[in-house]
């Protein structure tokens, strides 16, 4: 489904519908430039989840960790090279864990993520942003379907 | 007075780090296997992160600190170790090794917070710092306000709800092309820039708030480089390095003052690898005059992540009797209490 956000506060609003229908073991991957609002989903995602503190971008510190209604591991992979990397630091036992994985710039970590991942496609249209949810398998299909009704519900 | 030697270890990121400090304030040794020259290697962006790697330095970074001071592993009086914020995986090998020294040379073990670190290396630089203060800790992963009321008692004025600081100057420095560290890069740029150079929106949040936002400020500058792109105008790189760098100086510099204000210290501290910049040591030096209150900042090899600092803020807990048990875990979301 395809998604357009006007502004932050709409990227907020869709992050946080994401947020409250995770469960444990769910992954989102979020993609899109530099600037296009991967922080700002992701922020509402965490709100989404419950979670008060400000969640602020991992770019330097690679995961930051939060708990919410479930653990919340917000990761940012621009800086890691190659997949070892990703095996060093643990990615998979944050992708098979008890919380929501939410994963910016996954490329590099593609080997290591699961099937069922959930896709965020985020590109510029001029000041607006365009929004693309793709699912890879059963769940993230679900997750989809639900959006879908919670957006259509909403307007 | 009796020596007091202790062994820092530092792991929280991308340094395997180690230091002797004696009394909390002489810097015996202080070891970074710093991984920059790794980096610039590869084009800018920065690679080679990983728990294995401080598996692989941390016995010689350890022993080259021991080496340098002249200290023996029987002379030191506690192991210090960062135990957060940071990666579960880097952090775990530094407080493995920790608790490993400690116990097989019988002595505490004590747990520093990285944020706290990075404030207490203006304590190696300026021992006799007298309270309240308030501290502006900037670097690539935090962007804190924070008033220390004495040794160990802090209180979060402000902190970034996006970007930190230091993570801005990356990404424009990035997207402008001039390579990594932005930091350094952005400054050298602005240097050539004229006067303030382009105007760049400052986020100064709701009234009263001491909390941070660089996002905008990096899609800003984002967006003045693509719509110059898609008219395929030049763009003035200097004149876009000094209003960013302005833009991003006159809300650290607003917001401290305000903060010193608020929390009635008269000593201004800054702290993080951000504070080696020039523009922000000169406008908040100069601030801070006009207030009548005084600004130190660390030397810039303690203001980037490294060893000594946890040393000097273990010294402090030391004193305090504040020892962590066999039991000391990594914590990777800490905060500052």
């Amino acid at each position: 489904m395809r998604i357009t956000s006007k502004g932050p506060a709409d990227t907020l609003a869709l992050g946080e519908i994401l947020g409250r229908l995770a469960r444990p073991g769910d992954v989102y991957c979020l993609l899109g430039e530099l600037g296009v609002g991967k922080t700002a989903l992701a922020q509402g995602i965490g709100r989404g989840l419950g979670i008060e503190e400000p969640v602020s971008s991992p770019t330097f510190t690679l995961i930051h960790e939060y708990q919410g209604r479930m653990p919340f591991y917000h990761m940012d992979l621009y800086r890691m090279a190659a997949p070892e990397e990703g095996e060093e630091l643990g990615l998979q036992e944050y992708f098979w864990g008890q919380g929501l994985s939410v994963v910016e710039w996954p490329q590099v970590a593609a080997e290591l993520l699961p099937e069922d991942i959930l896709q965020v496609q985020m590109a510029f249209e001029g000041e607006a942003r365009v929004i693309e949810l793709v699912p890879h398998g059963p769940r993230s299909q679900q997750i989809v379907e639900e959006v879908t009704r919670l957006v259509d519900s909403e307007h | 007075m009796k020596r007091n030697l202790i062994l820092a270890i530092e792991t929280s990121c991308d340094e395997t780090a180690a230091a002797v400090i004696e009394n909390g304030q002489r810097i015996r040794s202080n070891i970074v296997s710093s991984q920059i020259t790794v980096h610039q290697k590869f084009g800018g962006v920065v690679p080679e992160i990983a728990s294995r790697h401080h598996l692989e330095n941390l016995p010689w970074v350890v022993d080259q600190a021991l080496e340098q001071a002249e200290v023996s592993f029987a002379e030191l009086d506690a192991v210090a170790v960062t135990y957060g914020p940071g990666l579960v995986g880097a952090l775990l090998v530094g407080v493995a090794g920790a608790k490993a020294m400690a116990a097989a040379q019988g002595i505490p073990l004590i747990g520093v917070n990285h944020i706290e670190g990075h404030i207490y290396a203006n304590f190696l630089a300026h021992p006799a710092l007298g309270f309240p203060l308030l501290c502006l800790l900037v670097s690539g992963g935090h962007t804190h306000l924070v008033a220390l009321e004495g040794h160990g008692k802090y209180r979060v004025l402000g902190r970034t709800r996006d970007d930190a600081a230091g993570e801005a100057f990356d990404k424009v420095a990035r997207a402008m092309g001039l390579g990594y560290p932005g930091g350094p890069k952005i400054q050298a740029a602005a240097a050539n820039g004229e006067g303030a150079g382009i105007e760049l929106p400052r986020a100064w949040l709701e009234p009263g708030s001491l909390d941070f936002s660089f996002s905008g400020l990096k899609s800003a500058a984002l967006n003045y480089l693509n719509r110059a792109a898609q008219k395929g105008e030049e763009v003035n790189k200097s004149d876009l390095a000094a209003g960013f760098q302005q833009a991003v100086v006159d809300v650290l510099v607003g917001k401290t003052l305000a903060a010193a204000k608020q929390s009635g210290a008269g000593t201004v501290l800054l702290a993080g690898g951000v504070a080696a910049n020039q523009a922000l040591r000169r406008e908040l030096g100069e601030a801070c005059r006009q207030e009548g209150l005084d600004l130190y900042y660390p030397p810039v090899e303690l203001c980037t992540d490294n060893a000594a600092m946890i040393g000097c803020a273990a010294y402090y807990k030391f004193l305090a009797g504040e020892f962590a048990g066999p039991d000391l875990n990594a914590v990777p979301g800490m905060s500052l209490a």
